[in-house]
């Protein structure tokens, strides 16, 4: 029993990186209907500018800020150049030029940092909690992620920009004739998807060490947990992502083993998109023909 | 014309094997290989517009069906390349039956997963016995036939080259007729292919098995003339290098397949001397500048350069 609580907890620290990193591909997937497989190596990306800033002797949450800051710069520029021309060419080209920024960040990252794996500092050092079940940065880190879940979903709930971002995404062409700029939401939309992977990265980097592959099981759970929430919904991603954390850890322990745990994710991938493709809280796409 | 043109080629490949050094026909077998794996992927991808990032798995397949036969049951190098077409072709039937229910973008996604999965899964201690875990398989290179004055080097490279040549063949025959117009009416429209009597879903799995039949040979080609199958020989780059060739040589295109295969073969040589992370970049900012100038690939630049050339004959 306290095996499995244990368990339990580390599943839920671990779905909230899935949870968030399935956030952003889900909000990037609302607005231009297309899935960012280079969202996980951007996160990584961030996470060694993190780790760069933190060696030159910047305090950590100091370094964190700026990383945050940094890669929403990042998303933009890159919605900016690359994506923005894209907007209308079929899915293989935008496939295409995901992968290839996948590749570009990766093969980056092994140039500028080497491929050898690195220690992550967290903020959350000390003992176990609550009699050896937690430890703190499981705990520190769930406690950020929802933090941030938090202020996104505010963001999108309560601002006016919000309210334009989601409606730039929902219906771009009244958007624009009702004056929103919807090239600028959707780049801000890429920023702000950027950002929230940098926190996943730079809290998952600690418990998995940092190198450049460090995100392409993070993603492919991602990947689970956005499809088992609903790709169209930014809750049921969040639901999914966690989901997937909890199922990953309890079937790692005591169904398939450790070695088997991607599979598993691919599993629940085909599963839903075979038995139900708009997930647990998605939309059924009706589409006319 | 095509066949003569092919002729030409295969013949001139040939005659390299009496001049080229040892290292460079191993490179040449390599670049087949590849040809034949792109050239699997441009039917699925290509012509029948399904995405698949995963096409790397039906090479494993091929490489570890063959590393099997040949260290493990001592059966000869060309026996393997059959049964690796057949295991890979029903792997690719299943792997095409989800694809019915998904559009592009998702099919993209669970061949993604697959891709990610297989270095774990080749791992695996249930398939030990045979894979060899994580040590992989150690392949011997085959001998050519008694009373043949050829190198092994040479032999396997000319062996490489007639699979390779009817490889090619059958692809050029089957894009140019009724089953390639069917597999691009499904790519183009499949709500008006299916109103015209073709059955989507019929085609849409069967381009997958003789996708993955084509990429499963190359895997065993693979395996004999690298020597060695090992599980992190598989991971998702291979595939996303298969990606990067098919869109570089260009998606629907037979020869674009060999320029893609020279393209992925030779580039990290050339770009390992800088680093070893450079060929990644080099591959990615490649794909997404072809992606953005020659959206066709180069064997499309060259074919849209080729009609510009030549004399306007009355049609446009």
């Amino acid at each position: 029993m306290p095996e499995l609580l244990h368990q339990l907890l580390s599943g839920v620290a671990s779905g909230g990186i899935y949870a968030s990193v399935a956030l952003a591909l889900v909000m990037i997937y609302q607005a231009t209907h297309v899935v960012n497989f280079a969202q996980g190596e951007m996160a990584m990306f961030s996470t060694y500018i993190a780790l760069t800033l933190i060696q030159a002797g910047l305090p950590y949450w100091a370094a964190f800020a700026l990383t945050v800051l940094v890669s929403f710069v990042i998303g933009s520029v890159i919605q900016r150049l690359l994506l923005k021309p894209m907007a209308e060419a079929p899915v293989l080209a935008s496939v295409g030029v995901f992968i290839g920024l996948l590749l570009v960040f990766n093969s980056l990252a092994g140039w500028f940092w080497t491929y050898t794996l690195k220690p992550f500092p967290s903020p959350f050092d000390g003992p176990p909690l609550l009699g050896g079940f937690v430890t703190r940065h499981d705990l520190g880190s769930t406690v950020v992620t929802l933090v941030v879940l938090l202020l996104i979903w505010a963001f999108f709930r309560f601002t006016k920009l919000g309210l334009g971002m989601r409606a730039a995404a929902y219906n771009p062409v009244s958007s624009r004739l009702m004056g929103i700029r919807v090239d600028a939401m959707l780049a801000l939309g890429w920023g702000l998807a950027a950002a929230i992977g940098a926190v996943a990265g730079m809290m998952v980097a600690p418990v998995v060490f940092l190198d450049p592959n460090m995100m392409a099981s993070v993603l492919l759970y991602a990947f689970a947990g956005a499809l088992l929430g609903g790709i169209d919904n930014p809750a049921g991603a969040v639901i999914g992502g966690f989901a997937i954390g909890v199922i990953e850890n309890l079937g790692g322990a005591y169904l398939v083993g450790n070695e088997l745990k991607l599979t598993l994710a691919l599993v629940i991938i085909v599963l839903v998109l075979t038995v139900r493709p708009s997930g647990l809280f998605g939309r059924t796409v009706v589409s006319r023909v | 014309m095509r066949w003569l043109i092919g002729l030409i080629v295969v013949l001139a490949a040939a005659g390299l094997a009496f001049g080229a050094s040892d290292y460079r026909l191993f490179q040449l077998t390599t670049v087949i290989v590849y040809a034949i794996a792109i050239l699997g992927l441009a039917l699925v991808t290509g012509f029948t517009g399904q995405i698949s990032l995963g096409h790397g798995a039906f090479y494993a397949l091929g490489a570890y069906v063959t590393a099997v036969m040949m260290s493990l049951w001592d059966l000869p190098y060309w026996s393997t390349l059959p049964v690796s077409a057949l295991l890979c072709a029903a792997l690719g039937f299943l792997v095409g039956l989800p694809a019915l229910r998904l559009g592009g973008l998702y099919l993209a996604l669970t061949t993604f997963g697959l891709a990610v999965a297989v270095p774990q899964l080749l791992k695996h201690k249930l398939l030990e016995p045979w894979t060899g875990g994580v040590q992989g398989l150690v392949v011997m290179k085959p001998d050519p036939p008694e009373g043949i004055p050829l190198s092994a080097d040479q032999w396997l490279y000319l062996f490489t080259l007639v699979v390779g040549a009817v490889m090619f063949a059958l692809a050029d025959n089957l894009v140019h007729g009724r089953i390639g117009r069917a597999m691009r009416a499904v790519r183009d429209h499949s709500l008006a292919a299916e109103a015209t009597g073709i059955d989507v879903a019929l085609f849409k799995t069967r381009s997958f098995a003789v996708s993955a039949m084509f990429t499963g040979v190359a895997g065993s080609l693979g395996a004999i003339a690298v020597g060695f199958v090992g599980p992190d020989s598989f991971t998702v780059l291979l595939s996303i290098t298969l990606f990067v060739g098919l869109v570089v040589g260009g998606l629907t295109s037979v020869p674009g397949a060999l320029v893609g295969a020279a393209f992925i073969t030779f580039l990290p040589n050339a770009a390992e001397q800088v680093s070893k992370a450079a060929p990644g970049a080099i591959y990615g900012a490649i794909l997404i500048a072809v992606l953005f100038l020659l959206p066709s690939g180069v064997a499309g630049g060259v074919t849209s350069l080729w009609r510009r050339l030549q004399p306007q004959r009355g049609r446009t």
